[in-house]
């Protein structure tokens, strides 16, 4: 045993540390495409004051820290890419407090989606959170981590801006509380009226600290939920159709799939939206002021709604929607991957085109999948890949058809979400210089070791 | 190696390790283990892995594939339309280690031993049927049906009480029931489990030719893991017969009162066992029998039906222990589980499940609090 492993069974305990090769084979990869990178040694801490020592044992010595929670970002944001332990945030997955009338859950950082969702349902059934729609073992940190989306991003904005506030284990081994929580027993506020610290966390994939608890906010959950989904062939109408639908502000959630299977969804644009109600009246007025809006598409024949079969409702009204992940067989493969960039609404057209041609440039099957953002300041419009794991020359396509949309996202002024190491530093290239020397001194002064996740967002001078 | 075509299919999106409304991990080797690598799809990438030899098969890679209880509920809750394959994969890969011949001690000497005795205790056949002595339990002899033990019931002291009682309930409801006694066979549940097709075969063609030679049509067994292989795999190899779960007989006699029941007031939660819920569908009856006693109270755990938690004892580690030990062995998981509904009985319906939830009972020293009885024991209790 080398010292390093001594240690970390010092802390975690024999049984929670590992440096065999089958952890070192498993954590060195995500599902996705990004080349393999072995970690020295993988740890599942259960405290935090564990991650404390881990943290500052790490320091000593100079090794990379790498937290992950389920490894679903896909986009290589957990492989280690600089060796040193991986953290598996999973053991921490308790729920320490649900505030009803405020709103809000504490959680742990290894605390899964599906988890708070389950216990939600059955102990506060008329509360929810921002549910994204991968796999439900992803967990809420990372996902805030990573400025995901869920199904109240329409409404509310990102899964981030939904936190009520952090407990984060910073580079240095100190807990520090960022929010009300940091003033107040209340974790009502991840930053006003204070100055908002969260920034310094969310969105930068662990390289400044780790997130050991989080308050989530907590919304009204309604008896009923229904969707329906307006269907156009003609792309460049998407901004307007989300346009008159967001502007009546009764949808929960907005989403857009286009899609070539099966073939009747073939060169269609499927704008489904979701709409709650406590009453049938409810839904129903709702609904009303929708089809209002959409009317005039109808009249110009320009789309309709479509009728969904009875046996398809259920998989769209799930949550997570378990269709999702079921891309990654379309290949019979056991892979899909997805560059999301954030970017306007009015450039859906552009970016579906683009879409199918680079699929039948480089013969791939796709997917488009859009979530409208906060009321439709924005979109994550996913270029969506699947691909066969067993098969290099399809994986290498599947590759190079995303570096080209990472490519073209600059182009048309969108902002890269959850980026590969090389769309990371495609971004920090070029953006403001100032915000990336404001940056720069940011991460060295809470990482002075860059012990945190390096290689991601790590400098050019 | 058998579905090798499949591996690479596995997106380790991890469905397959929680229950089907999320509430929490329902892996029992993820959950003892707590390593990526020790849940189903931890096991998908690492025997992709080993085939494209990128790891070698070392005694950790031992562990994480002898560990699987092949419980099922990665098969339950898989997305994928390989779902139904998962165990058959994990077996799969267990078959080629054990071709071989590098597996775990304790998975050789299980093997040995059933080779060599005919059973895991490496006891003598000729005792097999002891446990029926001072019973009024018959050998087979034209009975309707066959009283099928297994190895467990036949040896366990514990399990042979249980056998007991539903060979004594069964007598006392009037149906016609005889056993093999000492002429008994493994069924081989468990040896296909750990790898051993050839072994398995083997002994399923015993057990069919025993079966036609005594002229056995219908069969009930004690043990959902003897019911499994009479059930969905001697059929293909030329064994079709009318098997049943003792439960599943039960059922049908407690309201037509053959078997009168006075009220026996206690709380008590019922475990699915694996090899009767998950693997064949069977949630149903063990519960009627249960509501069907005055007094009884049953009450659901939060892990019950599809959504069950196996109690660690499948997939051969009720022998080979290779899952088992420590505060998050599947059993004491489970049995906290229970302790939290606030049962005062534990029920189970099979007795690899008994022996793993009474051990759990001691370790974890609540015998004061929880019992963990066979569903036929509470029905003995019961009788008027
Ligand atoms: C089928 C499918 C559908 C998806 N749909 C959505 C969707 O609808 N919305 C969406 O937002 N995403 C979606 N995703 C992307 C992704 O799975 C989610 O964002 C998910 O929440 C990531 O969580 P994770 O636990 O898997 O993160 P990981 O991949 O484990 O980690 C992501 C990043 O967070 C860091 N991290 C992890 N834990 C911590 C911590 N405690 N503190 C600090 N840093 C940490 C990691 O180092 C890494 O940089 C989808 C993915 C798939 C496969």
């Amino acid at each position: 045993m080398t010292d390093i492993m001594h240690s970390l069974a010092d802390i975690v305990g024999e049984d929670y540390v590992s440096s065999q090769p089958e952890e070192i084979y498993f954590y060195a990869r995500d599902p996705g495409l990004m080349p393999p990178h072995e970690p020295d040694y993988v740890v599942v801490p259960s405290t935090v004051e564990e991650i404390q020592e881990i943290v500052r044992l790490a320091n000593r010595e100079k090794t990379p820290v790498v937290p992950m929670g389920a490894g679903l970002a896909l986009t290589g944001l957990i492989i280690p890419l600089k060796g040193g332990i991986v953290i598996d945030m999973k053991r921490m997955n308790r729920i320490l407090e649900v505030n009803e009338g405020a709103r809000y859950a504490i959680v742990e950082g290894g605390t899964s989606q599906g988890q708070l969702s389950a216990y939600l349902e059955k102990n506060y059934p008329r509360l929810r959170h921002s549910i994204p729609d991968a796999p439900p073992t992803a967990t809420i940190a990372a996902n805030v981590t990573i400025h995901g989306q869920g199904r109240l991003t329409q409404q509310r904005g990102f899964n981030s801006d939904m936190v009520g506030g952090l407990e984060v284990v910073l580079p240095s081994g100190e807990v520090c509380k960022i929010g009300s929580c940091a003033l107040s027993f209340g974790w009502f506020s991840k930053g006003p009226p204070l100055p908002d610290l969260s920034g310094l966390f969310l969105g930068w994939f662990g390289a400044t600290g780790i997130i050991t608890k989080l308050a989530v906010k907590l919304y009204p959950r309604k008896k009923f939920r229904d969707v329906e989904i307006f269907v156009t062939d003609r792309g460049e109408l998407v901004p307007d159709i989300v346009y008159e639908i967001t502007h009546t502000e009764m949808a929960e959630d907005v989403l857009i799939f286009t899609q070539p299977m099966p073939l009747m969804f073939r060169d269609n644009h499927h704008v489904s939206f979701y709409i709650t109600g406590d009453t049938d009246e409810e839904l129903e007025f709702k609904r009303k002021l929708i089809w209002k809006a959409l009317d005039r598409f109808i009249k110009a024949k320009d789309g309709g709604f479509m009728g969904i079969p009875p046996a398809m409702k259920p998989t769209l009204l799930e949550m997570p929607q378990r269709s999702a992940s079921r891309l990654a067989d379309v290949k019979r493969g056991g892979g899909f991957e997805y560059s999301g960039p954030i970017i306007m609404v009015e450039k859906y057209p552009e970016c579906s085109e683009k879409l199918k041609e680079l699929a039948s440039q480089y013969g791939l099957a796709y997917s488009g999948m859009v979530r409208v953002i906060d009321g439709g300041h924005s979109m994550m419009f996913a270029f969506a890949f699947a691909f066969n794991r067993s098969d290099p020359d399809m994986m290498e396509n599947t590759r190079k058809a995303l570096k080209e949309v990472s490519d073209f996202v600059l182009k048309v002024g969108g902002v890269y979400w959850k980026p590969t190491v090389e769309e990371q530093r495609m971004a920090l290239e070029n953006m403001d210089p100032n915000t990336r020397k404001l940056m720069k001194m940011i991460k060295e002064n809470l990482d002075p070791n860059g012990i945190m996740n390096p290689g991601n967002w790590e400098f050019i001078s | 190696m058998k579905y090798e075509e499949i591996v690479h299919r596995c997106f380790r999106c991890g469905y397959c390790k929680l229950t089907g409304d999320y509430i929490g991990f329902n892996c029992p080797t993820y959950r003892k283990f707590r390593f990526e690598t020790y849940s189903p799809g931890g096991r998908m990438w690492l025997i992709r892995a080993w085939l494209n030899d990128e790891i070698k098969n070392t005694e950790r890679f031992q562990q994480i594939l002898f560990s699987c209880a092949t419980c099922a509920n990665c098969v339950e809750h898989c997305v994928f339309p390989f779902s139904e394959d998962l165990v058959n994969i994990f077996i799969a890969a267990r078959e080629e280690m054990v071709n071989n011949a590098v597996i775990p001690p304790p998975v050789r000497d299980y093997l040995k031993n059933i080779n060599i005795s005919g059973n895991p205790y490496k006891e003598p056949a000729d005792q097999r049927g002891d446990w029926a002595k001072d019973s009024s339990i018959e050998i087979y002899d034209g009975h309707e049906y066959l009283f099928y033990v297994g190895c467990v019931g036949s040896y366990d002291e514990r399990a042979k009480k249980i056998a007991r009682t539903v060979g004594n309930l069964l007598l006392r409801a009037g149906v016609s029931i005889g056993i093999l006694g000492e002429k008994e066979n493994c069924d081989g549940n468990e040896v296909r489990a750990l790898g051993e097709a050839g072994l398995f075969q083997f002994l399923a063609q015993q057990n069919i030719d025993l079966f036609k030679e005594r002229g056995i049509k219908k069969i009930i067994t004690l043990d959902p893991h003897a019911f499994n292989a009479f059930k969905n795999d001697y059929p293909g190899l030329g064994g079709k017969f009318e098997v049943y779960h003792y439960t599943q007989i039960l059922t049908s006699l407690i309201p037509s009162h053959e078997l009168p029941l006075k009220e026996y007031r206690a709380k008590v939660t019922y475990h699915d066992p694996c090899y009767l819920g998950r693997h064949n569908g069977e949630y149903n009856a063990p519960r009627k029998i249960l509501e069907s006693i005055p007094g009884v109270e049953l009450i659901e755990m939060p892990h019950h039906g599809e959504n069950a938690f196996c109690c660690g004892g499948g997939g051969g580690n009720f022998f080979t222990d290779i899952l088992g030990g420590g505060e998050d062995s599947p059993n004491r998981i489970r049995v906290r589980e229970a302790l939290d509904m606030g049962a005062r009985i534990l029920a189970v319906a099979c007795p690899l499940c008994a022996r793993m939830l009474d051990d759990a009972v001691k370790a974890e020293e609540k015998e004061d609090q929880l019992e963990v009885l066979d569903v036929a024991e509470i029905v003995t209790r019961a009788l008027s």
